[in-house]
């Protein structure tokens, strides 16, 4: 039999295969379609201390292989994720789920993790300090080792829960941003959020998102994310979790061989909400395949 | 919502650009008018939405212009080709505040949900009437389709070369109960303006999903924020923000 468990900062899940925070809301649209308890877990869309619309529309643009969205974390604030979201969230799943915080300070961070940290549900917090759609926000947090040593260190201080920072890639050298945290006692690191991308409507010579820019993801982004996740497992000595492009099983043994513990799948959900069930159902016959008996035996088996 | 694997049926050109499609399979997520399906194409990421025009036991029709590349491939696609749709997708249509005389008003490839609509409330013994709004003769469709149903239409065309002269807001001065609209956002505005009863308004946004996942058709309402995809399209006139619709 192929085990498809592992261990991700001390809790096991069944498989490695985790939708990705934004591209799962907080699960019920998925839960009418299958019984989401297949999964790893699941990371629920990015939550703030306020309540956010996020950005004007249009916020999605189709790409080669890809999409851009610039929805600038529209999610109702902490509180009523806490007291709306949570409770219905717990009727469809019942794992631990992986709790996403943004945040445009440090206080905010701390607070909003604080409180998603005393919720029995919450198994892990992923810190997004990279998402690139707000003006002056998050990205300034994840462009820097400083910064981003300085946001773990903080929450770090405030929660029990293990604490996975989210990294993006829109850097030059991610491998350093990663050890940053590291040493200031992250949990483990998740990686890659959205690289930064534009269009233009060829007829009204206009941007096609509202706000200009956005965040690329995909399938079109994958080798980028691969090697990233590359750099970082190397690097680190926490689990890292490797996202960006990911879409059939093969892509999770990838992942999972350039150093990641666990995946995370994002933009696939959109285009077939069925992807992560596809993705769990093929893996003990693409595990066969490669002769792999168990997951946790390749996890950065192409790293020195 | 469910996925499905649907067969064409048809696929026959109405006017230069809009086409008519028909597809079947399982259509037992769709439950009411101004739903949509979400249709995926391959070579292209995203799905494609695309209101129900008509349904019949297990067969859906859809009324699409060619506009881009999603629509330009769906253009060439035969009887007997597969296509993978999510169906079921957006609320609808709510039929019970209609009263005894709609009014539907539709612009058009807004035209299409309208059809579906129409016939469900002359199953319920509506005095139905429906304008229906072209730039020009040559985008005429689905005029003979109505009155089939046995609705009163009223055409209208921006040049007047064929019906009444002018826009559908042009011809609204009419008796009627409640009403409906779908069509380009200039017109639902316009419309907005000149409605003397209640009515409901289908909206148009560029979609992720398409089912309520990942925030992208996102607008603001009186009632809060609401999803395009899963809590619309279909919205009540009194809960409109226009200022922030875009
Ligand atoms: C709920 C809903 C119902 C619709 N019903 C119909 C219908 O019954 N008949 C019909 O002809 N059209 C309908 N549309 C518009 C239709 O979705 C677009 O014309 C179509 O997606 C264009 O795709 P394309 O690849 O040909 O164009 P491209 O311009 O190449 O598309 C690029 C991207 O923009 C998106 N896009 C382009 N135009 C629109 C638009 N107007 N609204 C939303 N997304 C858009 C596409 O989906 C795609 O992601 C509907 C849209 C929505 C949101
Ligand atoms: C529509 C959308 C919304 C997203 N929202 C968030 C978010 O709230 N927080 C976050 O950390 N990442 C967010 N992301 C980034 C994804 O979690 C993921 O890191 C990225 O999309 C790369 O994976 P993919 O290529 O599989 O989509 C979002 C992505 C998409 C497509
Ligand atoms: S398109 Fe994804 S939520 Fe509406």
């Amino acid at each position: 039999m192929a085990d498809t468990k592992v261990t991700l900062c001390g809790i096991e899940l069944d498989n490695p295969v985790i939708p990705a925070s934004g591209t799962f809301g907080y699960g019920a649209e998925f839960a009418e379609l299958y019984d989401i308890n297949i999964l790893g877990t699941f990371s629920f869309k990015g939550t703030t201390w306020e309540p956010r619309f996020g950005n004007p529309t249009p916020r999605i643009a189709e790409c080669t292989e890809g999409m851009i969205n610039s929805v600038g974390l529209q999610n109702p604030g902490v509180e009523k994720v806490i007291s709306e979201e949570l409770p219905k969230l717990k009727k469809v799943f019942r794992k631990k789920v992986m709790a996403n915080v943004g945040g445009f300070s440090i206080e905010e961070y701390v607070k909003t993790a604080a409180q998603l940290d005393a919720c029995d549900c919450v198994g892990w917090l992923e810190i997004n300090i990279s998402c690139p759609n707000v003006h002056g926000g998050g990205m300034s947090f994840g462009t820097s080792p400083t910064a981003a040593a300085e946001v773990t260190k903080a929450v770090k201080k405030a929660v029990k829960k293990p604490v996975i920072i989210k990294l993006s890639p829109n850097v030059t050298d991610i491998a350093s941003i990663a050890a940053a945290c590291e040493s200031e006692g992250a949990d483990g690191i998740s990686l890659i959020n959205t690289i930064l991308g534009m269009r233009i409507n060829l007829a009204t010579r206009k941007p096609v998102i509202a706000n200009r820019k956005g965040g690329f993801s995909g399938r079109a982004i994958f080798p980028v994310a691969v090697r990233m996740v590359s750099e970082v497992a190397e690097r680190v000595h926490i689990p890292v979790i490797g996202m960006g492009g990911v879409s059939s099983a093969d892509d999770v043994l990838e992942m999972m061989m350039a150093g990641a513990t666990a995946v995370e799948v994002g933009a696939a959900n959109l285009i077939d909400p069925y992807a992560c069930k596809k993705i769990i159902e093929d893996l003990p016959a693409e595990m066969e395949k490669y002769k792999i008996n168990s997951l946790r035996e390749i996890i950065g088996a192409v790293n020195g | 919502m469910k996925q499905g694997i649907f067969e064409i049926t048809e696929n026959k050109p109405l006017t230069q650009n809009v086409m008519r499609m028909r597809l079947i399979g399982d259509t037992s997520a769709c439950i009411r008018s101004g739903q949509f399906i979400n249709i995926k194409i391959e070579g292209l990421f995203l799905r494609r939405p695309i209101s129900v025009c008509d349904l019949n036991k297990d067969e859906l029709t859809i009324i699409y212009k060619v506009v881009g590349k999603g629509t330009e491939v769906m253009r060439r696609k035969s009887v007997g080709d597969k296509l993978d749709v999510l169906t079921g997708l957006g609320n609808g249509y709510d039929l019970s505040p209609s009263g005894d005389k709609p009014l539907l008003i539709g612009g058009g490839v807004g035209v299409p949900p309208l059809y579906l609509l129409a016939r469900q409330l002359m199953e319920r013994g509506k005095d139905v009437t429906v304008i229906l709004g072209f730039n020009t003769a040559k985008e005429v469709f689905y005029e003979k389709e109505f009155g089939d149903l046995g609705a009163k239409t009223i055409l209208v065309t921006a040049d007047g070369s064929v019906g009444k002269k002018g826009f559908v807001t042009d011809h609204m001065d009419l008796d009627y109960s409640y009403f409906y609209t779908c069509g380009p956002e200039p017109m639902l505005k316009a419309v907005y303006k000149r409605s003397v009863t209640s009515g409901q308004f289908s909206f148009e946004e560029r979609m992720g999903c398409g089912f309520g996942a990942c925030m992208g058709c996102s607008c603001k309402t009186v009632t809060g924020y609401k999803r395009i995809c899963k809590d619309g399209p279909v919205l009540c006139k009194e809960e409109i923000l226009w200022q922030t619709q875009k």
